[in-house]
């Protein structure tokens, strides 16, 4: 039989076997998190499609036919819906997570589980929102007549990226703001800001013409910068392959992973102290 | 080297209570950046403006105990004696301070049940996902489904959402996964008191099961005494987060019962908290706490109330041998002014006629805003009294269970 000893500082020598025992609870609780999201709601799973589906719009109106920005080839439409599905689950995952401790406090200070599924479980659920709303790329791309390269295999590796700077981040918010409340009113701005200082409405391309390379590499500092190029890439953008701003990204999303488990690891055993 | 199931040494927990002058529960981070602030550019003058202060608070302190496998242990002790703190630090919710907990075998805990539930969810979808949060596996759940929609009685009602069920309904689900769980070390916190008096038998069997017939072994913790004496044969008695008795369980529980309990028919409290219920003086119709069954009884209670307070409610309550309250006396502000006047006021309660059967019964009062309010202090057996019943012309046997309440009544007969 297994022995388990539990001592002040050392509860953490089973993290990952434990955390490996509780994948079904991982399962669930996404699951119950999609199901509950769209129960008694009027068109159901449809606003996974309509939000980025009007922010397109708008963007597409104001950037493409208003300021007339350059779009690296595609059709506008294509080019910001294309940026906006990694956008929008970026986005979705941090107030998601950010919010999802909280959000089960009744949970966390009655049983114990590795606290590393709930805001695990709330990216994920904003990742199946992400997948739902993929169907509609592939109606944009049919009626826009935009062909399929090669480069389309490369677009789970960006997918998993855009997954990885999530959850980094994702991580450090959620524990932040389990000890500092205040923390949820920074995260609507982060999300608002970030539109705009993402490539999300125009090209990056627009930042190293206008800055120069200098302004270009700092940009790539912003892990979302390295995605959403790189979802450009894949869909067959003719902006030039940017192997020094996706691998600034690459460290700056792994950089914030490895922090955001660290930190998250550090603090979560006082987490039913102070929910 | 012994058999153990749960080995504790030398465990403690250590809280930090902040008493802010704002009041406010949560750190913010404006606050840490100001005090930050204060102490780069500030002359060190430390938080001149938030006088806040922590102290430290010992919930469990040196406490070492061994539990067998197979064995059901009873906890006990008043409020805030550190049983809670303990089962949390046994169910690994949170770390201790100091100390070492062996634990062999998995632990389920049943601290409180349906935690997790959801209510947009079907009772169906709520069982599979209970049961993972429970620790149970997916092939489990399936396994025992039937089990549990027999147990908890649910089955015309499995693809409705637990929103609509009755509050019955919703504690007999989720006492049912909690109860198929099949740990080796099962942890109850007051389950027992929830449902109807069916369902509670029906939840004592499937306990007493677990722990006789199926070798688990079962920490209980009630402030239910007759739960207590009949599921368990050994009890800790906690007080201050330190162990005060071990052994048996009815000595332990006869010690926990007078000790809770002044035996002089006098209560002074030693809080400075306000307002507060100062002192209590109880006066039975014999001496030595002893009560007859149909005389008057007086309790005089003493109120701190620092100024004049408007809408103080006040109530008490008899609670007999097994943690049951058979009786409840209230005086509430708007219906009859208590506490308007200085800073301390004295309530008399008379009972005309005490009505209950022969036993030991505890006070325990409450002090509160009107109800749905702040409670300001809940007192558990400050006092003791026993009921007996003198009348030589009768030919009953008074016993303790034959009943709790002893009507008046008329004969007439033809």
């Amino acid at each position: 039989m297994r022995e388990l000893t539990i001592e002040a500082g050392k509860t953490e020598r089973h993290y990952w076997a434990d955390l490996w025992r509780y994948r079904e609870l991982f399962f669930f609780l996404s699951w119950r998190d999609v199901l509950v999201r769209y129960k008694q709601t009027v068109i159901g799973i449809l606003w996974a499609v309509l939000r980025p589906l009007l922010t397109m719009i708008v963007f597409t109106v104001v950037f493409g036919k208003l300021a007339k920005m350059p779009s690296e080839g595609l059709p506008y439409a294509v080019f910001v819906y294309v940026a906006m599905l990694p956008w929008q689950f970026f986005s979705s995952s941090l107030a998601e997570a950010s919010n999802s401790l909280i959000a089960n406090a009744n949970m966390i200070s009655k049983i114990y589980f590795p606290r590393l599924v709930i805001p695990a479980s709330a990216v994920i659920v904003c990742f199946v929102d992400f997948l739902i709303s993929g169907v509609i790329l592939a109606g944009l791309l049919a009626w826009y007549h935009v062909g399929l390269s090669w480069r389309i295999a490369l677009l789970p590796g960006f997918t998993l990226l855009a997954l990885a700077a999530s959850f980094g981040i994702s991580l450090w918010l959620a524990a932040l703001n389990v000890k500092y409340r205040d923390f949820r009113y920074i995260i609507p701005f982060i999300v608002q800001f970030g539109v705009y200082v993402s490539p999300v409405g125009f090209s990056s391309a627009t930042v190293r013409e206008k800055g120069g390379d200098l302004a270009a590499h700092l940009y790539a500092l912003n892990p979302m910068v390295g995605v959403i190029n790189g979802f450009r890439w894949a869909f067959g953008s003719d902006a030039p392959w940017d192997s020094f701003g996706l691998l600034t990204s690459l460290g700056v999303t792994l950089l914030l992973l490895f922090s955001g488990i660290k930190y998250f690891r550090a603090t979560e055993k006082a987490f039913a102290d102070i929910i | 080297m012994s058999e153990f199931a749960i080995k504790v040494e030398g465990l403690a927990k250590k809280y930090l209570l902040q008493h802010q002058a704002s009041g406010r529960r949560y750190v913010a981070l404006r606050d840490v950046l100001a005090n930050k602030a204060r102490a780069l550019f500030g002359s060190g003058k430390p938080e001149a403006g938030s006088r806040r202060s922590t102290e430290e608070f010992w919930a469990l302190k040196d406490v070492s105990f061994e539990i067998q496998p197979g064995e059901a242990i009873g906890f006990i002790g008043r409020n805030g004696a550190g049983k809670s703190t303990l089962l949390k630090l046994l169910s690994r919710i949170t770390e201790p301070t100091s100390g070492r907990i062996r634990l062999r075998g998995r632990v389920a805990s049943l601290l409180e049940v349906g935690t997790g539930f959801h209510p947009e969810l079907t009772g169906r979808e709520n069982i599979f996902l209970n049961g993972a949060i429970l620790g149970m596996g997916r092939a489990d759940i399936k396994r025992k489904f039937e089990e549990i929609v027999d147990f908890a009685e649910v089955e015309k009602f499995l693809d409705t959402p637990v929103k609509r069920y009755s509050s019955g309904m919703y504690m007999r689900l989720a006492f049912a996964v909690a109860a198929h769980l099949e740990p080796e070390i099962l942890v109850v916190d007051e389950v027992l008191a929830v449902g109807d008096a069916q369902f509670q038998k029906k939840c004592m069997g499937k306990m007493q099961t677990a722990s006789q017939d199926e070798g688990r072994t079962v920490l209980f913790v009630s402030h239910n005494m007759a739960a207590i004496s009949e599921l368990t044969r050994r009890c800790i008695f906690l007080e201050n987060g330190k162990i005060k008795a071990e052994g048996a369980t009815p000595a332990v529980v006869q010690q926990y019962l007078a000790i809770a309990a002044g035996t002089d028919g006098v209560y002074q409290s030693k809080s400075i908290q306000i307002p507060r219920v100062d002192r209590i003086e109880m006066i039975t119709s014999q001496s030595s706490q002893v009560q007859i069954s149909g005389e008057p009884l007086e309790i005089h209670f003493t109120i701190v109330h620092g100024a004049p307070r408007v809408g103080l409610c006040f109530s008490f309550q008899f609670v007999n041998q097994y943690g049951v309250a058979v009786a409840h006396c209230w005086i509430h502000d708007p219906e009859h002014p208590i506490c308007r006047i200085g800073e301390k006021s004295v309530l008399k309660c008379v009972i005309p006629k005490l009505h209950l059967n022969v036993g030991t019964y505890y006070l325990r009062t409450y002090l509160a805003e009107p109800p749905g309010g702040q409670l300001f202090e809940m007192l558990d057996a400050p006092l003791l009294f026993e009921v007996s019943i003198v009348d030589r012309h009768t030919l009953f046997g008074w016993r303790p269970d034959v009943c709790t309440y002893l009507e008046d009544c008329d004969w007439q007969t033809s």
